[in-house]
């Protein structure tokens, strides 16, 4: 694709559209799986640097006394995740699941936000150093949230057999919600396995298809910005209209992600 | 949307980040707000106990304050009572003593009285005894008279 800028002029919309679609993929075996996001990989990572890294240099300096205005911002952010844990989990949140909570709501926020560059301008940007298929956003690709809400379905796992223990797990598997008959046993099982199957996929593509669908509405604005003076005019004030729009999605997205996670470890903890 | 190797090394990413504010986020924001809880609780708790010990020192104070006044009015009534005792006693003594010093002169002009009536007796026996002398000198012997002239002088 070096030849892109010469083309662009002579792309066809479905040619503008998967070229912002695709990924940055370096085949890291024998292709299929074994394939890398570098884009996603790199932008999270950075993403998740920044963001913690900030907050992680606020907490290094706190002070128990009068706050200054930094420190208070990420005190908000922190009375605010907390107070949601606090609400659902009631065990000793502080030792994981809040701090987790506080993760997942700041990076995922952090990832959701790179939807508001706009996608044209970073094109060429990213471009100046060579990289022509580059997606800003790790969210709108399905690894990085399918990623994310195995991690939890993993923990998940874990919290409810360290709570209750290998057998009282299965036991659990087998004996609810129904009840302990042995000729509701499979329904019982049939139930639970529903449930741990479509936890991880709602989680992981509700923030997927949220993002993904705000990436596709940017790009067909762009696309009618390119039919001529009227697409451009409607174009951008669409396009400001979806951008502010969009910032509610953004943090409604990564609050859901983060009560999602929380409500799924704290069930975790609850025997039935 | 392809599943591929990417899963494996976002949730890696995720592991770490999860490990590190953990370890290193979470922890000091935890102990800085609630230190400043505690701090503000210890504060509201102060100031809770500096109002009622201000209340009871406002109480204390006022107790004094009318045994203070309770006190000092005796105290005047006392002194008002000891003042009029003082004057009572100043009365009676001065009158005593005028009464004492009235006796005395009294005494004393009788005395002087007395006395000039004793002089004068003497006098007027003297004058008596002159002019009857004078009066009756070729007539009556002094000596024969002189013990009837001098009962004469005693009873003026």
């Amino acid at each position: 694709m070096a030849t892109e800028h010469a083309e662009q002029v002579a792309m066809t919309p479905s040619e503008y559209i998967a070229g912002h679609l695709s990924f940055n993929a370096k085949p890291i075996g024998d292709g299929g799986f074994w394939t890398l996001h570098v884009d996603t990989l790199v932008m999270s990572v950075i993403l998740g640097i920044l963001v913690m890294g900030l907050v992680w240099w606020v907490a290094r300096g706190a002070s128990a006394g009068v706050p200054t205005k930094r420190q208070a911002f990420v005190e908000l952010v922190f009375g605010f995740v907390d107070d949601q844990v606090k609400n659902i989990f009631h065990g000793n949140r502080h030792a994981f699941i809040a701090p987790t909570a506080l993760t997942v709501f700041l990076w995922v926020f952090a990832m959701n936000a790179m939807d508001f560059l706009p996608v044209d301008v970073m094109h060429k940007f990213y471009g100046l150093f060579g990289l022509h298929h580059w997606r800003s956003v790790p969210t709108s690709d399905i690894n990085t949230t399918f990623a994310l809400a195995l991690a939890v379905w993993f923990l998940m796992i874990f919290f409810a057999i360290k709570v209750k223990g290998l057998g009282g797990w299965i036991h659990e598997l087998f004996c609810s919600p129904f009840g302990t008959k042995i000729w509701v046993w499979p329904a019982n099982f049939l139930f639970n396995m529903i449930e741990y199957i479509s936890k991880p996929l709602s989680h992981s593509l509700r923030l997927f298809g949220n993002m993904y669908a705000g990436e596709v509405i940017f790009l067909l604005l762009g696309l009618w910005a390119a039919t001529g003076l009227t697409g451009t005019i409607f174009g951008a004030i669409l396009g400001a209209g979806w951008s502010i729009f969009h910032i509610l999605i953004v943090a409604l997205q990564a609050f859901i992600f983060m009560m999602l996670t929380v409500v799924y470890l704290a069930m975790a903890h609850e025997s039935h | 949307m392809n599943i591929n190797f990417t899963l494996i090394a976002q949730a890696i990413a995720f592991a770490v980040l999860i490990w590190f504010t953990v370890k290193f986020v979470w922890p000091p924001l935890l102990k800085a707000i609630e230190a400043r809880q505690k701090e503000i609780a210890d504060g509201l708790a102060a100031a809770a106990d500096g109002r009622n010990a201000l209340e009871v020192a406002a109480k204390k104070s006022e107790v004094t304050l009318t045994e203070a006044k309770q006190k000092a009015s005796e105290i005047i009534a006392q002194a008002e009572k000891r003042g009029t005792q003082i004057i009572e006693e100043a009365k009676g003594s001065a009158k005593v003593e005028g009464d004492r010093i009235i006796a005395g002169a009294k005494a004393e002009i009788e005395q002087e009285v007395n006395r000039a009536k004793e002089g004068l007796r003497a006098q007027v026996s003297t004058l008596a005894i002159a002019g009857a002398e004078k009066i009756l000198r070729k007539e009556i012997d002094a000596k024969a008279h002189s013990e009837l002239l001098a009962k004469l002088a005693a009873e003026l």
